[in-house]
């Protein structure tokens, strides 16, 4: 608790037993409306006080105003004890609602302490302690275990477990070692690390999220531009309805002024649209921050809203949904065993530094011998010639086969790229080489289309075959195949084009190449963009890590908080509405009244705080 | 130029959304956002009037609560 919230609670406390004391104490006349008066001053006095000051400042239909010729209205009717409660009720739930508020602050605070407080840097052969802004990129710094990494970098020396969860929500550590790339607000566990600072702070990781939640407000949902418009209206309408219940109907059918001032009175009671105002962008915020907080960073409420709606994905596919990377899927040999042919493969590509050699490497997984590999030739577009052990080999094409004179040469029935052998002109014999899906994108598809996607695509610059196979392998509905950058745009325009009215599209890409993409859709959406910058830049949303499962986790985030958001709406302005509706006809008090205005502004914060909690699945 | 102001002690929804209102009218702004959660106001407006945008925000933020402290 604040300072101000326990001097209201302290005046609230005396309010209250002396409240008590006046309503027990047999008092008549004059003297009973003396207490009253003390206990009113005490708790209301400053709401009087505010009143007069904001209608000086041309504040008319504030809130404070409105309190005030509530109560001061109750007293003039005589009805001293409701008088002292209602304004004694208004505090305590005023109170209890800037608690709330503050409490939600803290807890999207927490969540966005990123923030590193320091970094240790090397100058002159001396370790200082200085603020990471002042940082320059190229300086060494060294990161302790337990400490926040503070700026982006390259480790030069050490290696470690960092735990990335407060960026990417993922809890199992990650390894680093020299060479490696390390990212801002990651925490260091186990060992001391020497960095080499790629960027100022200013462009750092952590900079950029916390500068991307913080204006994410600014992107206003279209529930939080009805809820403005509608505060606008709603504080004098009910303000005019309330002098119109005063006046009508006892100049017109001749009735008491005091019963119906008394209902007018209510209606003043109710008429702060607080429990909207300040529930909806809390709920809106909460569901950002802790999207942000499981590695899903949100750019505005306004996604957030468009993300609930999605009922067509289109993927991007290299990178997004496989894993950007070759990798062998397949030995086929015809004369020689698996081994030898993927040895000789790897023997003759073992000068190349091309997608395609590295994975025939990795695959055969053994020490490569270069003195048993002689006079390499490489021809482009084709492959590489080499003697192995005094034997000419050809690795690559099925043009360099024929080209070899390995006439049985043939092209595989799998996806992907075939790499031919020949040895000596004799045919051995091919391996193939594909792009693979990662390991939870046929999840990724399966919770989609659970969630109600009713139609996924992938859009890709590859063959046919291969566009087809990945699509049948994971699930996809359809797919583009041999799409130029450009054609990208043209075949999202097309899906555009026939998605119904209340439906939105997203496109999810990992954020190269394919900005336009991103930017036409309705949610862009760019996947492991920890440190890119055009992809932070274009997207929509962003996710931190690369698993395509993420995408549902943000539509579970997304309807979560629009969900919490219309029953915010509804139970707010339905309990009011009811209120407004029984006080008129003289069925509902004040306690009513004061129940719907701060009672429901309290519960509608409690409510959205749950935006806030973001677990998985 | 764009700038965040904090806007220390703003503890009513409604003021801030009052606030927003009051600053947008401002010649000059080229854009403003207040956000009564994180207490502050993302004030975007002409590099020349700045600081003149910047005190017209000030003096109409005090007359909607005094009680906000606009910190720089």
């Amino acid at each position: 608790m604040t300072k101000k919230q326990r001097k209201t609670l302290c005046r609230i406390v005396i309010a209250a037993a002396l409240y008590a004391l006046a309503v027990a104490a047999p008092l008549e006349g004059m003297l009973r409306l003396a207490a009253f008066l003390a206990v009113y001053a005490i708790i209301g006095g400053d709401i009087l006080l505010k009143a007069a000051r904001n209608i000086t400042r041309g504040q008319v239909f504030d809130e404070n105003f409105l309190m005030s010729v509530a109560t001061v209205g109750a007293l003039c009717l005589g009805e001293y004890p409701e008088a002292v409660a209602v304004m004694l009720f208004y505090q305590i739930g005023e109170l209890f609602q800037s608690y709330a508020v503050g409490k939600s602050r803290q807890s999207i605070a927490a969540l966005m302490d990123i923030r590193p407080d320091y970094a240790n840097v090397e100058r002159g052969g001396k370790l200082e302690q200085v603020d990471p802004e002042e940082v320059a990129e190229g300086e060494l710094i060294v990161v302790k275990p337990g400490e926040r990494i503070p700026l982006d970098g390259v480790v030069e020396e050490g290696s470690s477990s960092v735990d990335t969860a407060a960026l990417t929500g993922e809890s199992v550590p990650r390894e680093v070692l020299p060479g490696h790339e390390v990212i801002s607000g990651c925490v260091n566990l186990s060992g001391m690390l020497k960095v080499r600072v790629s960027r100022e702070f200013g462009q750092s990781t952590v900079a950029r999220i916390l500068d991307l939640v913080e204006n994410s407000t600014a992107r206003k949902s279209r529930s939080e531009h009805f809820i403005t418009r509608f505060a606008r209206y709603y504080t004098p309408a009910v303000v005019f309805a309330a002098l119109a219940l005063a006046a009508i109907p006892p100049l017109i059918f001749g009735q008491a002024f005091s019963i119906w001032v008394e209902r007018a009175l209510t209606f003043l009671v109710i008429s702060c649209p607080c429990a909207l105002v300040i529930s909806i962008p809390l709920s809106f915020f909460g569901g950002i921050g802790g999207a942000s907080r499981s590695g899903i960073l949100v750019k505005g409420g306004n996604y957030l809203e468009a993300l609930a709606d999605v009922s067509i994905v289109a993927f991007d596919k290299t990178g997004t949904l496989t894993r950007g990377s070759f990798e062998v899927v397949a030995v086929h040999p015809e004369q020689i065993g698996k081994d030898d042919l993927l040895g000789l493969a790897a023997l003759v590509e073992s000068y190349s530094d091309h997608p395609i050699s590295r994975s025939l490497r990795e695959a055969w997984g053994r020490e490569i011998d270069r003195a048993r590999v002689s006079s390499v030739e490489e021809i482009p577009g084709q492959g590489v010639r080499a003697a192995v052990d005094g034997r000419q080999v050809a690795v690559g094409s099925l043009r360099l086969m024929e080209s070899m004179g390995a006439k049985d040469a043939r092209e595989c029935h799998l996806a992907g790229t075939s790499v031919h052998v020949a040895v000596d002109g004799a045919y051995q014999g091919h391996i193939v080489i594909a792009d693979v899906a990662k390991p939870d994108a046929a999840e990724a598809i399966r919770e989609l289309k659970a969630l109600g996607v009713r139609k996924t695509v992938m859009l890709t610059g590859d063959a046919r075959k291969v566009g087809e196979s990945v699509a049948r392998e994971l699930g996809i509905d359809d797919y583009y195949a041999e799409l130029l950058p450009a054609d990208k745009v043209a075949g999202l325009e097309r899906l555009l084009a026939e998605k119904r009215d209340n439906e939105k599209l997203a496109f999810v890409g990992d954020g190269i190449n394919d900005a336009p993409v991103l930017g036409r859709a309705d949610v862009g959406i760019a996947m492991g963009a920890l440190g890119s910058d055009a992809a932070i830049e274009a997207a929509d949303v962003v996710l931190m890590d690369d698993r395509p499962t993420r995408i549902a986790d943000a539509m579970r985030i997304a309807r979560k908080t629009l969900r919490i958001v219309r029953q915010n709406i509804v139970f707010a302005l339905g309990v009011k509405g009811v209120v407004l509706a029984l006080g008129a006809a003289g069925l509902a008090n004040m306690w009513a009244a004061v129940f719907a205005d701060v009672g429901v502004s309290v519960i509608a914060i409690l409510n959205a705080m749950r935006a806030l909690d973001v677990r998985k699945k | 130029m764009k700038k965040s102001i904090r806007l220390s002690g703003l503890d009513c929804a409604n003021c801030a959304a009052k606030m927003e209102e009051a600053v947008r009218g401002i010649e000059g702004v080229e854009a403003v956002s207040v956000n009564f959660l994180t207490q502050k106001m993302v004030l975007e407006a002409e590099d020349s009037r700045f600081d003149a945008v910047l005190e017209t925000a000030k003096k109409r933020i005090g007359r909607i609560d005094p009680d906000v402290e606009v910190g720089v």
